[in-house]
C-alpha cells in the first residue's frame, strides 16, 4: 500500500475547481515529482494534500488513514511537512531558530534531530547564528527544509524548492533531496524545470488543466515523445 | 548654563521620560508587529492600569509594590477586551478592528472618569529632594522608573529570545503563515501578546503618573508620542521601540529650545511626520504595513 | 415644553443635524468610498470653523482677524484651509495602510487643539472668538433660524448632489475597486495615489466647511466647542450604523445619533450633579459600545452600500 493515495481528487480556493479529478500515489521512501504547464494545478494539487484546498470530490489516504478535509495542523501532526516555494523561512530568526520553530510541536530532547539537519546540511552548521533572511537563496531553500525535517515527517512536500535557483544550487538541492529519502521520508515536489527534476525523481506524473495526463518512472517520461513536446519544449 | 545644569534640567528628565514612552511604544510594535494593527486604545488602557495600580495603592500598599499587581489585573483585562471587541474581527480587514480600538479607547477612559472622577491625582504626596550621584540630581522615583524600565526590557529581550512562546510570537510576527504551518497557536499567541501588553501599558501609565501625575487624559495624551517612538525605531522591533522611545522624550525635552513650551506635545508628531517621510521602515529596518 | 417651544428644538436640531451630515458626507468620501481613516475630523472641523470666525468676525482688541468679510467667503477659505492642511498629511501617509493615516490625523487634531488654547493673538485663546455674523441674524429668532436651516439645508444638498454625481462617474467606480481590492490597487500605481489624495482632501473640505457652518450658527467659537475624541467620534457612529459607502445612510446616521445624543444630555441633565457627572460619561461609554455592537451585529448599516453596477463586494463597516 503506498504511503500517500491521492484518489480523484476534486477542488480549488473558492467555488471553482481548479483540481478536476487528480490522482497521485507515493511509496515509502520514494521521490515523486509533479510537472506540467503554467496553470495545470500542480502546486494547488500538492496543497490539496496538506488541508489548504476545499476538497470537494475524491479521497487522500495517508498511512493507511483518510485525511481528506483535515486541517493542516492536524496533519502535520500525523506526518506531513509542507515547505511553501516563497517566504517558507523565518527571515528575521536565525538558521537555528528556524529549525527550533520546525521542532515547535515536539516535546523532549531535540537534540538528535538538530544533529540529523546539521547533518544533512552541512553548510548550515557554520551559519546556525546568522538570520535566515541574510542567507543566499539556495541555503535559505535549505533552512525551509530543514525547518521541515525537524518534526521527523514521513512526508515532505516541496513546492518549487528550486524556483530561482542557479544551475548549480538545483544540482545541490536535487542532491539532498536524496540524502533526505535515503534518510527515509518519502518526497513529494512540483517543478517547473520538468527536464532536470524527471531525470532525478523515481517517478512522475505531468498534470495539465487540473487532471493527470500522464505518468511514469522519470526516465519512461523523459523518453515519451508526447510529453516532450507537450510540456518539455522538445 | 553649565553642562550640569544642561543634564539636569533637560537630558535626564528627557531620558526618564523617553524610558517611559519606550514601554509604551513596546507594547504598540508588539501589536503592531503580531497582531497587524495600530492599537488606539493602547495609551488609555494605560490610564486604566495606572488607576488600577492606585486603587492598590490607596489600599496602603508601597505603589512600586502595586505595579506588577496592577500590570497582572490589567494583563487580564487586555485578554479581556481582545476577546470582547477585537477578536471577533479577525477575519475581517484589520482597519476595522483599529476603529474598534478606538471605540474601545473612549470606553476604558470612560471607566475611569466614571470610577475614579476627572480630577488629577497622585500615588504620593509631598515634596521629594533629589540626591546626587556625582552632580547628576536623581529623584528616588526616577531612579526607580529607570530601573524598572531596564529590568522589563531586559526581561521581555530575555522572554523573546530564549523561551518557546517568546519565539512562537517573534515567528508570528515574521511570517505567520509560517509559523501555522509549524504548529504554532494563533490564539495562544494572541492571548499572550495581549497580556504582555496590557502589562506595558499599565508600567507606562504608572511611571508617568508617579513622575508627574494621574488624570483621566493622560494615556490619550501618551498616544501619540508612543506611535512615533514605534514607527521611528521601526514597527515590530523591541529595541527600535526603546530607542524611538529615547529619541521622542529627549527632543520633546529639548525642544523648548526652539519652540514655545506648550508645543512639547507636538515634538512627537514632527517626528512622526519626518520619519513617514525619509524612512518609514524606521530607524532599525522594521515592517511597513 | 409648549409647542412653540418644541418647534424651536426641532428647528435648532435640524440644523445641527445638518451639520454633523456634512461632516459625516465628508467622511463617507474618506472611509466609505475610499477607505481612508480619518481618525482627526475634529481638528478639520475647528480648522474650518476658526478660518471663517477670523475671516468674518468683528475687530477685538489683542487679536488679527476681525477682517469683516462677507460669510461666503469665510465659507470658502473655510474648505480651502482644511484642504490645504489635509493635503501633505495625505500627501506622506497614503502610502502606507490606512492605520498610519489614523495615527497622523489624531496627531493633526492635537496639534489644532494646542493652536488654537495657545495662540491668543489668532484664536483668542480660552475665550475664542465672539462677533461672528450670522445672516439674517437680524430678522426675529424664529425666522433667522429657519433662514440658517435653509442655507445648511441647501449647502447639503449640494454636497450630497455633488457627491452622488462624483460616485457615479468613473471616479467614483475606481475608488471602489480601490477600496475593495489593495491588488488592483496596487496594479493601477500612482493613479490611485492621487485619487485617493483627492479623495482625503475633499472630504476634508467638507469637515472644514461644516466647522464654518457652525460657528456662524453660534456666532461664536471657543476651544471647548470642539472636543476632539467625542466629536470625531460621533461622527465615526453616525456613518458606521447609517450605511458607510451610502451617502443617504450618512446623512440618516447623523440623524439618528445627534438626536439620541442630544436628547439623552437633555435626560442626564436633570439628574442631581453628582450622578449628573457620571452620567455624562456613562453616555460616552455607550457611544463607545454602540459602535461595537454595530461593527457585530449590523456592519453594513441601517441603509447598506448600494451595489453599483453588478459589483460582488461584500458590505464593509
Amino acid at each position: 500500500m503506498p504511503l500517500l493515495d491521492m484518489r480523484d481528487v476534486r477542488g480549488g480556493y473558492g467555488d471553482a475547481d481548479i483540481l478536476q479529478g487528480v490522482s497521485i500515489t507515493v511509496a515509502e521512501k520514494e521521490i515523486v515529482v509533479i510537472v506540467g504547464p503554467n496553470g495545470a494545478g500542480k502546486s494547488t494539487a500538492m496543497k490539496a494534500v496538506f488541508g489548504l484546498l476545499n476538497v470537494r470530490g475524491g479521497q487522500i489516504v495517508f498511512d493507511g488513514e483518510e485525511i481528506t478535509g483535515w486541517a493542516p495542523n492536524r496533519i502535520v501532526q500525523r506526518g506531513v511537512c509542507y515547505v511553501p516555494q516563497v517566504d517558507n523561512v523565518f527571515r528575521e530568526m536565525t538558521v537555528h531558530e528556524n529549525f527550533e520553530m520546525g521542532g515547535f510541536l515536539r516535546s523532549g530532547d531535540l537534540s538528535a534531530a538538530y544533529d540529523r539537519v546539521y547533518q544533512l546540511f552541512p553548510d548550515l552548521k557554520a551559519k546556525r547564528r546568522n538570520l535566515a533572511g541574510d542567507l543566499s537563496g539556495g541555503q535559505r531553500q535549505m533552512v525551509a527544509m530543514g525547518r521541515a525535517l525537524m518534526l521527523d515527517p514521513k512526508l515532505l512536500l516541496l513546492d518549487e524548492p528550486t524556483a530561482g535557483l542557479s544551475p548549480k544550487y538545483m544540482e545541490q538541492i536535487f542532491q539532498i533531496t536524496r540524502d533526505v529519502r535515503d534518510a527515509g521520508v518519502s518526497i513529494l515536489l512540483v517543478e517547473q524545470h520538468a527536464k532536470q527534476a524527471l531525470a532525478f525523481c523515481d517517478r512522475g506524473y505531468v498534470l495539465a488543466t487540473g487532471a493527470n495526463r500522464h505518468e511514469g518512472t522519470g526516465q519512461a517520461l523523459l523518453a515519451d515523445r508526447e510529453v516532450a513536446e507537450m510540456f518539455l519544449g522538445g | 548654563m553649565t553642562l550640569l545644569d544642561f543634564l539636569n534640567f533637560y537630558l535626564v528628565p528627557g531620558i526618564v521620560l523617553g524610558a517611559i514612552y519606550a514601554v509604551g511604544a513596546i507594547g504598540i510594535t508588539l501589536v503592531f508587529g503580531i497582531l497587524r494593527f495600530a492599537h488606539f486604545a493602547h495609551g488609555d488602557m494605560a490610564t486604566l492600569g495606572a488607576f488600577i495600580a492606585l486603587a492598590l495603592a490607596a489600599s496602603g500598599m508601597d505603589p512600586w509594590v502595586a505595579l506588577p499587581l496592577a500590570m497582572a489585573i490589567t494583563a487580564v483585562i487586555a485578554i479581556g477586551v481582545d476577546r470582547s471587541f477585537y477578536d471577533y474581527l479577525s477575519r475581517r480587514p484589520k482597519i476595522l478592528t483599529v476603529m474598534a480600538s478606538l471605540g474601545v479607547a473612549l470606553m476604558l477612559r470612560a471607566v475611569v472618569q466614571v470610577v475614579w472622577g476627572v480630577d488629577p491625582t497622585t500615588y504620593v504626596t509631598g515634596i521629594v529632594r533629589p540626591e546626587e550621584y556625582f552632580g547628576i540630581l536623581l529623584r528616588p522615583r526616577e531612579l526607580n522608573t529607570l530601573l524598572t524600565v531596564v529590568l522589563i526590557v531586559v526581561g521581555l529581550e530575555l522572554f523573546l529570545r530564549k523561551s518557546k512562546w517568546g519565539k512562537a510570537m517573534r515567528a508570528m510576527s515574521d511570517n505567520p503563515d509560517l509559523a501555522r504551518l509549524s504548529g504554532v497557536d494563533n490564539r495562544k499567541v494572541t492571548m499572550l501578546t495581549w497580556a504582555i501588553v496590557g502589562a506595558l501599558c499599565t508600567a507606562s501609565g504608572f511611571m508617568l503618573g508617579i513622575n508627574t501625575e494621574l488624570h483621566s487624559m493622560m494615556g490619550w495624551q501618551l498616544l501619540l508620542p508612543m506611535f512615533a517612538a514605534a514607527i521611528l525605531g521601526g514597527v515590530g522591533r523591541v529595541q527600535g521601540a526603546v530607542l524611538g522611545g529615547l529619541i521622542v522624550g529627549i527632543t520633546e525635552e529639548l525642544s523648548v529650545f526652539v519652540v514655545p513650551a506648550q508645543y512639547k506635545a507636538a515634538t512627537a508628531f514632527a517626528l512622526l511626520l519626518i520619519i513617514l517621510l525619509v524612512r518609514p521602515r524606521g530607524l532599525l529596518n522594521g515592517k511597513v504595513l | 415644553m409648549d409647542i412653540v417651544g418644541l418647534a424651536n428644538y426641532a428647528v435648532f436640531m435640524a440644523i445641527l443635524v445638518g451639520i454633523y451630515a456634512l461632516l459625516a458626507l465628508g467622511l463617507n468620501i474618506q472611509w466609505g468610498f475610499s477607505g481612508l481613516f480619518n481618525a482627526g475630523i475634529a481638528g478639520f472641523f475647528a480648522i474650518g470653523a476658526y478660518t471663517s470666525a477670523i475671516l468674518t468676525s468683528l475687530p477685538a482688541s489683542g487679536r488679527v482677524g476681525g477682517f469683516e468679510l462677507p460669510m461666503v467667503l469665510g465659507l470658502l477659505a473655510a474648505m480651502a484651509v482644511a484642504a490645504l492642511i489635509a493635503w501633505p498629511i495625505g500627501k506622506i501617509c497614503l502610502r502606507f495602510r490606512s492605520d498610519y493615516l489614523a495615527i497622523a490625523t489624531i496627531g493633526v487634531a492635537e496639534i489644532i487643539r494646542l493652536v488654537v488654547r495657545t495662540e491668543d493673538w489668532l484664536t483668542g485663546g480660552v475665550r475664542g472668538i465672539t462677533g461672528i455674523p450670522r445672516p439674517f441674524g437680524d430678522l426675529p429668532y424664529m425666522e433667522s433660524q429657519m433662514a440658517y436651516l435653509a442655507i445648511v439645508a441647501v449647502l447639503l444638498l449640494a454636497a450630497y448632489l455633488l457627491v452622488e454625481r462624483q460616485l457615479k462617474a468613473p471616479w467614483g467606480r475606481m475608488m471602489r475597486a480601490i477600496r475593495d481590492n489593495e491588488n488592483a490597487a496596487a496594479a493601477m500605481g500612482k493613479r490611485v495615489a492621487d485619487r485617493r489624495l483627492q479623495a482625503f482632501v475633499f472630504g476634508s473640505a467638507l469637515m472644514g466647511l461644516a466647522g464654518a457652518l457652525f460657528v456662524h450658527f453660534n456666532r461664536s467659537v471657543t476651544p471647548e466647542a470642539i472636543d476632539p475624541m467625542i466629536a470625531t467620534f460621533l461622527i465615526w457612529i453616525m456613518l458606521i450604523l447609517g450605511g458607510s459607502g451610502n451617502n443617504r445612510g450618512a446623512i440618516l446616521g447623523a440623524a439618528v445619533i445627534w438626536v439620541i445624543w442630544s436628547v439623552s444630555e437633555l435626560l442626564t441633565d436633570r439628574l442631581p450633579t453628582e450622578i449628573a457627572i457620571q452620567a455624562k460619561y456613562v453616555r460616552v461609554f455607550i457611544i463607545g459600545l454602540t459602535l461595537q455592537l454595530v461593527l457585530r451585529f449590523r456592519p453594513e448599516g441601517i441603509l447598506p452600500e448600494r451595489q453599483h453596477g453588478g459589483g460582488t463586494a461584500p458590505p464593509r463597516a
